[in-house]
């Protein structure tokens, strides 16, 4: 399912080069709910960036469902986002000028549906992760973890090979944060979707079927069983 | 249509500064507007006024436009009765022709011998009744006075310009303002031609010295075989002719008198013969028939248009399309900024949303179409403001009763606004004004969609 292959990326930060990951292989088998955990600035959302193409390697290869992304232009990275990669932020990112169900809906603009099968697709999504009564409401109508409920129903809404979550309960208290968690292990399981999680919260490791330890840029630990063990 | 829905509200959620914008375009294309259709009501009220006076069109003997202004008898038109005549029975010309009128131009001297005074003068002979019918052209609608004044009622009788009538030493006949004491004859002009002065006061003694030989002048040309002739006018009163140099000289009589003062007992010509058309813009279909009757019958006529025969007209339209041009465009340049730092600034507030739209998969293109529109809502809202405005001020204005004095003109006039029978100015400018909008925002678009979607996202 997600191939990577000897990854390195490099920043310039002024005139001093920053080694942000390095020779990073990664290997993850399709529907599989892993958690990506490091410290800060250990290189998570790094990876997740390379991994969700929206950033580019400054070596290595990635490939996702068989493609081969680093070898993509701009335009196809994009359309390859719109058809296989699903993102929840850690601050929601919903536009704040459309409602639950347009946010949603959004995510479908760059796919092949017609507005009818966007609006179907859209419901079902929304009533999957308990907010079809608030699909008019605007972001701002919403509290902190119906937004994020909203995220998640608009990373799954075009039903991708991957969902990247970077720290998605990172605004929420505790209880919350563990109920989203549930929430996208349900998804998960109803859309047969690979999720990559990226926290640094010990407590809702427990919730992973894979554990991937990240420090200093490198993957320190492939896999780690369901039970939260940690290096 | 979802794009649309996006643009509006994205327009919709900075009030203030979209409302700011929004009125900048507004006064901008209400400025346009306003001045727009100030030119062309001065335009269009020198059009009218110029062809009331000259007609559209004017069918002259080959040659006479580039050389016959010298030699005005030389270039009489035989039978000019027949040539009015055939066009206005043509089937094609006859739909278009108002008034068909022949008019005689002569050169000479005029003196008044109760003053001992003369100038050089500088006439036309017309048909009073037909003038009159001309006077009342008004295709474009516009409340331009026709006139009040009688047209020349004597044989004999004519109208001089108040310059003329000064030097002439008729004020007080004519009811002359600004009149002084004219300075000694004798310093101020020794050159009166004694053979001139012979000639009047052989005419006068001639003629009967009656009151109303106070009111009239000699006119003194030479005839078509060489001969210095003299015709008495009888003035009917002194008009101000718009130019100095004009009125200084302007000298109109009755067609029959400036015949017989150029022709004596020989055949009668004229100069040239004025057609004023129902609308100008049949100029051309006119003017091309005319061409083809003339080549038809192998007449040796040419025909020249208003334009042609007033420089003046086609530099003064050149002249405000200028200064609409200039305005316009500083007008367009401050819309132009005021739209881009606008989108610049909505595309900076907008960094982390335009990142997570990227990388939601929505291509460069389309966020680039996104900004582009809500530029283009921008314009359209703004112009659309704009021109209810400017009709708003319109109306206020025509029907202020505000008046002005239009260059080369005796009077004043109300002044009117001629915006709202003018859609390709309403138009023009509404479209402009939305284009220039809509470029405006190109260059934030292509900034908003070449941003890198992870710095976008760490945007704050």
């Amino acid at each position: 399912m997600l191939e990577v292959q000897n990854v390195s990326k490099i920043y310039l930060d002024g005139s001093v080069c920053v080694e942000a990951l390095r020779e990073v292989n990664l290997s993850l088998g399709a529907e599989c709910f892993s958690m990506l955990v490091g410290p800060s600035g250990s290189g998570k959302t790094t990876l997740l960036n390379l991994i969700g193409a929206i950033d580019t390697p400054s070596s290595g290869a990635i490939s996702i469902a068989g493609h081969n992304i680093t070898s993509l232009d701009d335009r196809r990275l994009t359309a390859f986002r719109a058809k296989h990669i699903g993102f929840i932020f850690q601050n929601f990112n919903l536009l704040p000028m459309l409602s639950a169900h347009e946010n949603v809906e959004y995510a479908l603009l760059g796919t092949d549906l017609s507005a009818a099968q966007r609006r179907a697709r859209t419901a079902e999504t929304l009533e999957a992760v308990g907010l079809t009564q608030h699909a008019h409401h605007r972001p701002n109508q919403m509290s902190g973890g119906q937004r994020q409920r909203v995220a998640v129903a608009r990373a799954l809404v075009k039903r991708p090979s991957i969902v990247l979550a970077d720290e998605p309960t990172a605004n929420l208290d505790s209880a919350m944060g563990a109920s989203m968690v549930r929430l996208m292990r349900e998804m998960q399981a109803q859309y047969r979707t690979t999720f990559i999680f990226s926290t640094h919260d010990p407590e809702l490791m427990r919730h992973a079927d894979q554990l991937i330890f990240i420090r200093d840029g490198r993957v320190e630990l492939g896999a780690t069983a369901r039970e939260g063990s940690t290096p | 249509m979802m794009a649309l829905k996006i643009s509006v509200r994205n327009v919709l959620r900075n009030r203030r500064r979209s409302a700011m914008t929004t009125a900048a375009i507004a006064l901008g294309t209400a400025a346009v507007l306003l001045l727009g259709a100030l030119m062309t009501y001065i335009i269009l009220d020198f059009q009218t006024s110029t062809v009331r006076r000259t007609g559209h069109l004017a069918i002259f003997k080959q040659g006479y436009f580039q050389f016959g202004s010298g030699n005005p008898v030389a270039y009489g038109i035989s039978g000019y009765t027949s040539v009015i005549n055939q066009v206005l029975r043509d089937p094609e010309l006859a739909p278009m022709v108002a008034v068909a009128t022949p008019m005689q131009t002569v050169f000479g001297i005029a003196g008044n011998s109760e003053t001992n005074t003369s100038k050089t003068f500088m006439g036309q002979g017309i048909v009073p009744a037909d003038r009159l019918r001309m006077r009342r052209w008004n295709a474009y609608g516009l409340e331009v006075s026709t006139g009040t004044k009688p047209p020349l009622q004597a044989d004999d009788g004519g109208i001089i310009g108040l310059g003329l009538a000064r030097m002439l030493g008729m004020c007080e006949e004519l009811d002359v303002p600004d009149c002084p004491r004219r300075p000694d004859s004798s310093a101020a002009s020794p050159q009166t031609p004694s053979e001139f002065d012979d000639l009047i006061r052989r005419e006068s003694q001639a003629g009967n010295a009656e009151p109303s030989q106070k009111r009239r002048v000699d006119l003194l040309a030479a005839t078509a075989q060489g001969a210095p002739n003299v015709v008495s006018l009888q003035v009917e009163r002194a008009e101000f002719q718009g130019v100095k140099d004009l009125d200084d000289a302007y000298v109109i009589m009755q067609l029959p008198l400036a015949q017989r003062l150029l022709y004596g007992r020989g055949e009668p010509k004229v100069t040239g013969i004025l057609l004023q058309l129902l609308h100008t813009d049949q100029i051309a279909p006119a003017r091309a028939r005319l061409s083809a009757l003339f080549s038809q019958d192998k007449l040796d006529l040419e025909v020249r248009d208003f334009v042609e025969l007033t420089p003046f007209y086609k530099q003064a339209v050149a002249f405000f399309a200028f200064i609409f041009t200039f305005v316009a465009l500083v007008i367009g340049v401050i819309v132009l900024f005021t739209i881009l730092n606008t989108m610049s600034m909505a595309v900076m507030e907008r960094t982390s949303e335009i990142g997570t739209s990227r990388a939601l998969g929505v291509q460069r293109s389309t966020v680039q179409a996104q900004f582009v529109l809500e530029g283009t809502l921008l314009g359209i809202a703004g112009a659309t403001f704009g021109v209810l405005l400017a009709g708003l001020i319109v109306v206020v204005i025509n029907h202020s009763g505000v008046t002005w004095t239009p260059p080369v003109s005796a009077g004043a006039i109300p002044l009117q606004l001629y915006l709202f029978n003018n859609p390709p100015l309403v138009a023009g400018a509404w479209i402009s004004l939305v284009g220039i909008a809509a470029v405006a925002a190109v260059w934030p678009a292509y900034r908003a969609a070449r941003l890198p979607v992870v710095d976008a996202l760490r945007h704050v």
